[in-house]
């Protein structure tokens, strides 16, 4: 497959790949149509209440675009990306998060930063949200069930902390602890995941400007059910290497045990990077359903390697990405 | 016993109402109050497929419980219902999974298990609703066509195995429990009057 690169890395779509605005509102009136053949009136004023809504009432985050960690394809309708989550401390179904996630409390919040560090850290979120300017980045979110999004997230590169901690040699591994309370997440308790949820990078991978420590998204602070206070955005493994909520970061060194890992070793790997040639047992990784986009009238989307991110290839030079899924 | 007319309303009522479930995936796909509606779709489709086959297989125990006979009137209906919802289950599968490229689906069926299992439950359930016909009924002879759809015994535990390796992948088995134990008991109730008929056929 022709792969092209641009010079920081980051896969562009083709010019020719971008569906041109008169298509796809053509599909979209056509829809419309439909709609009103169907189901009448309703319908579309229902549409029309939704469009309204098409923005969040969060509070505004300021940040400066990147344009150069920034892909160019169409962005996820707001709605979409913060109403089809999963985060199953608060439910396994993908609208319960932002049914129950308004318990969840964003403030106060500490997270520690300890381990391997020589300078450790506890720091409250606003003092977090002040450690490095913030970037508004525009990344594709790639689910390992097979859909994928694109969301402007805004943060730092996780690196910009790690700087102020000072890692030492121990430090190969980055462990990411998330919140885990029953009384304000009420799908803690499930027996589905091991709690807390943990992730983790391998230290080079966190190292990776890519590797985004996250606070907001569309111009404001995260919602809860999109991982508020912060949260990881590693755009080129699948989502739920992502940790949402994070109380802690540890460095570590030993490769840290992941929830989803102990939950299904077979189909979640460590390093879980976005790979179209590695197959989840159940299902093909080889392509994907972008929301709001691909649908009835079109095939699915080829999913890309890295998830088109090519840049952190050099991450894994050598390893053999089928052994180390 | 209702009367004829009775009958033949239920049966209506019953028709239009088994069509409820498509109406409403229908409605909210257009209306676009769906994020994903095509996984909406796929995992609806599969659920009511369950759903029918359920109350399919419980006609003749709540029958034989009730004493209401005429219960078997509804039954060629809900088992074609489980078969509409399967084959529109199986066309999100062709659809949306792929396309409409049968090389890539057959790909597919033959690699992933819980793809295989659900696929022959499904090729199962298809000679079943074209024997459906009194017609097809009167040229197999009642015997035959007895034997035949006794594949329903086959159909179901494949459907529920199906079901049960959807989920697996997140330890999410209590839909699945309760679908077996639901089917489970319906099927273990027809073995229990089974021995008992032959039981008392033997003294």
């Amino acid at each position: 497959m022709l792969i092209k690169r641009s010079p920081n890395g980051i896969d562009l779509p083709f010019s020719s790949e971008i569906t041109p605005r008169e298509v796809y509102e053509s599909r979209r009136n056509f829809m419309k149509q439909i709609a009103m053949g169907a189901v009448g009136g309703a319908a579309l004023l229902e549409m029309a209440q939704r469009e309204a809504f098409a923005q969040g009432t969060g509070a505004k985050l300021a940040a400066t675009h990147n344009p150069a960690y920034s892909a160019l394809d169409k962005q996820t309708p707001y709605k979409d990306a913060t109403t089809y989550n999963n985060y199953y401390e608060f439910g396994t179904d993908k609208s319960e998060p932002a049914m129950y996630a308004g318990t969840l409390k964003t403030r106060p919040w500490t997270i520690s930063i300890e381990g391997e560090v020589k300078k450790p850290l506890t720091l409250d979120i606003d003092a977090l949200l002040k450690l490095a300017p913030m970037e508004e980045r525009v990344y594709r979110l790639r689910c390992v069930e097979g859909w994928s999004m694109v969301i402007p997230w805004i943060g730092y590169s996780l690196s910009e902390l790690i700087k102020k901690v000072e890692p030492t040699s121990n430090a190969k591994y980055v462990e990411f602890v998330t919140l885990a309370d029953k009384k304000q997440m009420p799908g803690v308790g499930s027996r589905v995941l091991q709690w807390p949820y943990t992730e983790g990078l391998r230290i080079d991978e966190a190292n990776h400007p890519l590797a985004l420590l996250t606070f907001g998204m569309y111009g404001e602070v995260l919602p809860n059910q999109n991982g508020a206070p912060v949260r990881m955005v590693v755009p080129w493994k699948y989502g739920f290497k992502s940790a949402k909520s994070i109380v802690k970061i540890r460095f570590v060194k030993d490769q840290p045990r992941t929830s989803w890992n102990l939950s299904a070793s077979n189909e979640y790997g460590f390093y879980s990077n976005v790979n179209p040639d590695v197959d989840h047992p159940r299902w093909s990784q080889a392509s994907e359903r972008r929301i709001g986009e691909d649908g009835f009238l079109s095939r699915k989307r080829k999913t890309l390697m890295f998830n088109g991110y090519n840049d952190v290839a050099p991450l894994y030079a050598g390893m053999d990405l089928k052994k180390f899924y | 016993m209702p009367t004829t007319k009775q009958i033949s309303w239920i049966k209506g009522a019953v028709f239009v109402a088994a069509l409820i479930p498509l109406a409403r995936m229908v409605y909210l796909t257009v209306t676009g109050q769906l994020v994903d509606p095509l996984e909406f779709i796929t995992r609806g489709t599969g659920d009511w497929t369950l759903y029918f086959l359920s109350i399919t297989l419980a006609v003749t125990p709540l029958r034989k419980l009730s004493g209401w006979n005429w219960l078997i009137k509804l039954r060629r209906m809900l088992g074609l219902y489980t078969f509409f919802y399967g084959f529109l289950h199986f066309m999100t599968f062709l659809w949306f999974d792929h396309f409409f490229d049968l090389a890539e689906m057959w790909k597919d069926v033959l690699k992933r298990p819980f793809i295989t299992v659900g696929f022959i439950a499904f090729v199962l359930l298809i000679p079943l609703a074209l024997t459906s016909t009194n017609g097809m009924i009167k040229r197999l002879g009642g015997k035959r066509w007895q034997w035949l759809h006794r594949l329903i015994y086959v159909i179901a535990p494949l459907a529920l195995l199906h079901f049960w390796w959807m989920k697996a992948g997140k330890h999410n088995f209590s839909q699945p429990i309760l679908f077996i134990v639901i089917i489970g008991t319906l099927l273990l109730m027809r073995v229990w009057w089974a021995t008992r008929k032959s039981l008392s056929a033997a003294n």
